[in-house]
């Protein structure tokens, strides 16, 4: 839709729901989304489309939003890429919104292309920020582009809604305040608006037992500079001594040396543990932007001007195959004594 | 069955220049290859060919000239025809455009089964156009495909890798399919491939050739702009030390995880 279209106005974000119950991704969203309303002056609401959630809706506007848009109907249970977007363009068409929101998971990164190809306008991924710029009031969104080495300030000057996506956990979601006041709208549709020439056969849930590292508390990460894979065993010693989770760079899954599963960065998984520790990773920005919200990072890596020095609290340059011995041995020492100490 | 696979030509290094003036990509003068990630639908492709009698497999990509080495590198591989779509007037084009130009593309060549794409592509890695191009084709997106279960009679049930886990799902034919790595282990190809792909003509085609309205693409036909590219300035104004002496520098290392409480 062309900006002369009509009155755009409101910040919308898209809720996600799993068998019912709404996913935390989309508190997230409504801290980022949150921001934007207050610094444009407008509303925010949420959308959210599934089967038996009209109850749960209020909790979306104990997070942040002023205004819930359901979409309740068993042809919504699943997710039906045709349907939901569907769904979504009429709501779009209808309510007109300036800006809409999602987050990159399997969900957002499916629809919101989607709906963007349909209602005619622009969709940036992965935005690392958003803001409005003062004398426009256009969403600014910012993301790592080329490989991730650089940034890109992109606008969406003449479409509507302006569309983003941000990667999941990149905001932490604002606490809950069961007395905040909004409204929640229900919206039907006739039932053939609900068929999808996609049908839901059966969910296989992973047998892991394994924690996400997007759940870790602490992360050990190996990158190119461990050089193969038997040396990025000493990852793993070191992570198991630290009780930690595994991360990798891109370059060392690429070589193979660890699965797909534990990537950090723009083409992995966004992290947010209380340590990081980077390990023979120079800090690409497609990096930094999967491990910028951890809370301490500690870096050790040969060249001084690798760019994860500037986002370490505590960096070490020098060797990692002698330091990372000796960091292995004293933890060692350390444990044995501590648990000779406590029995 | 006739299948259509849609690759990019990304940089091959990570040098690569940029436009200051238009914020995007100068495309000419750099190395160049085959999207990584393109490789498993394209191996995708020619796994069915090889169960399924009578199957053609066209590759598609939207570039450069020089982009027809990407498109002949998937005919090794065991495509059967390569279309590059290339005109000046698709230069600068967000996904949105992009989308539009390659769904363009796609209708000029008539009837098909199946589109397949790759997760994203490893320079812009949006992972927006295969999905995009779905839609504007009117077809269903399933996207983040880990494996194909059965295809045929006009029908596809396919496993979607997503958080958590698997989710299985049938669909009717026409569908797009952008796969993950999961998917497969794309092939090397061959000698006789490759002297296939040498001998093979690869069509280019143009804008007006694909019947394609020059406001609905490149630069003019994105909705979106590029308006500053920067290197980013995140620093923490950590402690740095030098780690000449391991011994005495793993003892600082451990005090500060020790005033952390991380110890």
């Amino acid at each position: 839709m062309k900006i002369n279209e009509g009155t755009f106005q409101g910040v919308w974000t898209l809720g996600e729901q799993r068998e019912g119950d709404i996913s935390s991704v989309s508190y997230e969203l409504l801290a980022w989304g949150r921001e934007l309303a207050d610094k444009r002056g407008t509303t925010l609401a949420s959308v959210i489309l599934g089967h038996n959630i009209e109850e749960k809706a209020e909790n979306l506007i104990h997070h942040g939003a002023d205004i819930v848009y359901v979409v309740d109907h068993p042809g919504l249970e699943h997710f039906t890429p045709d349907v939901h977007s569907a769904i979504l363009e009429k709501l779009v068409r209808e309510v007109m919104p300036e800006i809409f929101i999602a987050s990159a998971t399997t969900y957002g990164r499916t629809v919101m292309p989607v709906l963007a190809a349909r209602i005619e306008t622009g969709l940036t991924a992965d935005c690392t920020l958003l803001d409005i710029e003062q004398d426009t009031g256009l969403l600014i969104q910012t993301r790592p582009a080329i490989g991730g080495n650089v940034m890109a300030t992109i606008k969406t000057p003449e479409h509507r809604p302006q569309m983003s996506t941000v990667r999941p956990r990149s905001k932490k979601p604002l606490p809950s305040d069961e007395s905040r006041k909004g409204k929640i709208v229900l919206k039907e549709y006739p039932d053939e608006q609900y068929v999808s020439k996609v049908k839901f056969i059966e969910f296989i849930k992973e047998e892991t037992t394994a924690l996400p590292i997007q759940e870790a508390d602490i992360i050990v990460s190996g990158g190119k500079g461990l050089k193969d894979a038997k040396s990025f065993n000493l990852i793993y010693e070191l992570a198991d001594l630290l009780n930690s989770s595994v991360g990798a760079s891109r370059q060392a899954v690429d070589m193979g040396w660890i699965p797909y599963s534990h990537q950090v960065g723009l083409s992995g998984k966004t992290v947010s543990p209380r340590l990081y520790i980077a390990i023979g990773i120079s800090g690409a920005v497609q990096h930094l932007a999967g491990m910028s919200p951890s809370d301490v990072v500690v870096a050790i890596n040969n060249d001084p001007d690798a760019g994860i020095f500037r986002v370490c609290d505590f960096g070490i340059v020098g060797d990692i195959f002698e330091i990372l011995p000796v960091f292995i041995e004293k933890l060692r020492e350390r444990k044995a004594t501590s648990s000779k100490g406590g029995s | 069955m006739r299948i259509v696979v849609l690759v990019k030509q990304v940089p091959s290094t990570d040098k690569v220049k940029m436009d200051e003036k238009t914020g995007t990509m100068v495309r000419s003068a750099m190395e160049a290859e085959l999207n990584p990630l393109d490789l498993y639908a394209v191996e995708e492709a020619v796994r069915i060919k090889e169960k399924t009698e009578g199957t053609e497999i066209t590759v598609m990509s939207m570039g450069p000239p020089s982009a027809t080495y990407a498109i002949r590198e998937a005919i090794a591989m065991g495509c059967d025809k390569g279309v590059l779509l290339s005109d000046s007037a698709f230069a600068g084009a967000d996904t949105w455009a992009t989308a539009s130009t390659l769904s363009s593309g796609v209708k000029k060549l008539g009837e098909f089964d199946l589109l397949l794409s790759g997760e994203r592509a490893t320079d812009g890695e949006t992972g927006q156009v295969g999905p995009s191009v779905a839609a504007q084709l009117d077809m269903p997106a399933l996207t983040y495909v880990s494996k194909i279960r059965e295809i045929g009679d006009g029908k596809i049930v396919v496993e979607r890798a997503i958080e958590g886990g698997h989710e299985v799902v049938e669909s009717s034919l026409p569908a797009l399919l952008s796969v993950v790595k999961e998917i497969n282990e794309p092939r090397m190809p061959n000698l006789t491939g490759k002297i296939r792909a040498r001998k093979t003509e690869v069509i280019v085609m143009t804008a007006k050739e694909i019947g394609l309205d020059p406001s609905r693409t490149g630069l003019t036909g994105s909705p979106t702009r590029v308006v500053k590219i920067f290197y980013p300035s995140i620093s923490r104004n950590g402690m740095i030390v030098d780690g000449k002496d391991p011994e005495k520098t793993v003892e600082q290392l451990l005090q500060f995880l020790n005033d952390k409480s991380f110890t």
